[in-house]
């Protein structure tokens, strides 16, 4: 069973505390945008074997929305982040290098 | 290939079994083949076969990773219906129940369809109309189904309960022609046929790169070197978005773990399938007589091939409402598959923006049934650059606002 910590309150909640919200950092586009961008942005998805950046909701708990990053081939959890952030934290970075060398995701690579 | 029959089994039977060949050959890959499948379950051994029966494109390769037919092909509750919403999903899904009927014969390979009857449970006042399109729709395309009411259910049911407080039986959405048939019988069949036919179906052989030249493909790297071939099929369910990354393209689709679970074997109790998708759940009996149970998919993107444990127990409760009965039944086993989901719950099935590659997938939780005319149509737009069962299946739709929408009629679509 999958277990994060929530970076707000604290708490370790197991999954059914929780509520997964997808692939996180999607970079928005509205009217104007171009077709491409329109596109890539409300159905692409990486779906990556390995590394993935995610949105969960504390849902049964403090209610907030938070980041998670985590190994899709293992289901470890590499750390946990505030929802207030555009990219993961470089210490989550480092942190995933080390353990996954050469790592890189094509949005941040 | 020796033809299985009464007769073959006779003869067999007075030599102790001794002279049954091989069903398919394992070769070693050649250079070079005019298509390579990728992916050996279901769609990629239906696809091969009917390239070569339909379209006389013989020099193909089937290259799996793993084992034929160990992916979800080999995983799934192996439930057979075409009631779905939209005209173009119909289409596709009456093909391929309709071509599970004479799939035995044609495969000679006894792949035991069962059409013993689905009913989807109506258990909500919302269910109820969203059936009763469904069923109008049916009508309009000439699929065979009715809205049946809470009596007649108990009927085809005896063992369920139709006056649980929450979860009451409203009634159902019928289709007498659904059913099952044997998951591993079908990959099986096709392979024997594949084989029979001088295709190569190469087992633990992984895909590792797709080599392009000017935008075209021109062959793959695998685990057994690379390999040549002037058309490419990318038909690897979960594995989709992987494979495409190596073609240097992106799709719109998930990976999620959806799980399934069978009961010890006891007399048989329900000679129908019995879906009910307001707590996702659903629930057949095998021949064994273990009862399969399947529910809902996880939440959130996995490739370990196992899933979260509070899903079988969501499921098994609410079950247990509708059937009393099967809360004294032992659990036996348990598994989970990859399944490839994408926004509006319809497959891909595709030219994609590099020449001679061709993708099939996105069929995530109820793909198995299609896997007929799936394998039809993808032959066809491989052969042919064009299908009328595929048109509207092409991985642009969603850039074009085109959605095959199926996820309101079912939620989940097993
Ligand atoms: C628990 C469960 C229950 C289900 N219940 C139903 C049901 O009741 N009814 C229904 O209609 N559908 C059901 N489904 C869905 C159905 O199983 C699938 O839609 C269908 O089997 C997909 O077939 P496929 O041939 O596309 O994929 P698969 O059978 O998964 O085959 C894909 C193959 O590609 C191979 N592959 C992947 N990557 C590579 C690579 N790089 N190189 C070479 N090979 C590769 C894999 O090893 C695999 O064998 C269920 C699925 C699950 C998991
Ligand atoms: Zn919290």
């Amino acid at each position: 069973m999958l277990i994060l910590e929530c970076p707000y309150c604290g708490v370790h909640a197991e999954e059914t505390e929780l509520h997964a919200g997808g692939e996180a950092h999607l970079k928005r586009f509205g009217p104007g945008s171009s077709d491409d961008d329109f596109e890539n942005y409300l159905f692409m998805r990486e779906n990556p074997k390995g590394v993935h950046f995610e949105r969960w909701r504390h849902v049964n708990g403090c209610g907030k929305w938070f980041h998670a990053a985590r190994c899709t081939m293992t289901l470890e959890v590499f750390g946990t982040y505030s929802a207030q952030t555009t990219e993961p934290p470089k210490d989550i970075c480092d942190k995933i290098s080390a353990k996954r060398p050469g790592w890189s995701w094509r949005n941040f690579s | 290939m020796k033809r299985y029959s009464i007769f073959a089994v006779a003869r067999e039977a007075a030599r102790y079994h001794t002279g049954w060949d091989r069903a398919w050959a394992s070769p070693e890959p050649k250079k070079k083949y005019d298509a390579i499948i990728i992916g050996a379950g279901g769609h990629g051994l239906a696809t091969a076969y009917y390239l070569g029966k339909n379209h006389g494109i013989k020099n193909v390769a089937i290259l799996e990773k793993g084992w034929l037919g160990g992916g979800n092909t080999g995983r799934n509750t192996t439930i057979i219906r075409s009631n779905y919403l939209q005209d173009p999903s119909a289409a596709i899904y009456e093909k391929s129940r309709s071509l599970y009927e004479t799939m035995s014969q044609d495969l000679n390979y006894n792949v035991m369809f069962s059409p013993r009857g689905v009913i989807m449970l109506a258990q909500t006042e919302h269910e109820v109309r969203g059936y009763l399109r469904t069923a109008h729709a049916n009508a309009q395309q000439g699929v065979a189904t009715e809205f049946i009411g809470p009596e007649q259910v108990k009927k085809l049911v005896p063992i369920i309960n139709i006056h649980g407080p929450r979860y009451p039986v409203l009634g159902g959405l019928w289709q007498a022609r659904g059913g099952t048939a044997r998951h591993d019988a079908v990959a099986w069949g096709y392979a024997r046929a594949c084989s029979d036919m001088g295709m190569d179906v190469i087992q633990k052989c992984e895909v590792t790169g797709v080599r392009r030249e000017n935008g075209r493909v021109v062959g793959v790297d695998t685990t057994k070197g690379a390999i040549d071939c002037d058309k490419l099929g990318i038909v690897v369910a979960g594995h989709t978005s992987d494979l495409a990354e190596m073609a240097g393209f992106r799709l719109p689709i998930e990976s999620v773990a959806l799980q399934a679970l069978v009961s010890e074997p006891i007399k048989p109790c329900m000679d129908v399938v019995v879906m009910a998708n307001t707590v996702h759940g659903y629930m057949s009996q095998s021949d064994k007589g273990e009862m399969v149970i399947g529910g809902g998919t996880d939440g959130f993107n996995n490739y370990t091939q196992r899933g979260s444990f509070h899903h079988i127990e969501e499921t098994v409760r609410a079950l247990v409402e509708t059937f009393p009965m099967i809360s004294r039944l032992k659990m036996l086993r348990q598994w989970g598959g990859i399944v490839d989901m994408t926004g509006d719950r319809s497959p891909i099935l595709s030219k994609t923006p590099v020449d001679g590659v061709f993708v099939n997938c996105g069929w995530g939780t109820g793909g198995f049934k299609a896997i007929p005319g799936s394998g039809w149509a993808m032959a066809e737009l491989m052969a042919k650059g064009q299908s009328p069962l595929t048109d509207e299946f092409s991985m642009w739709r969603f850039r074009e606002g085109k959605f095959i929408d199926e996820s309101v009629a079912a939620g989940v679509a097993h």
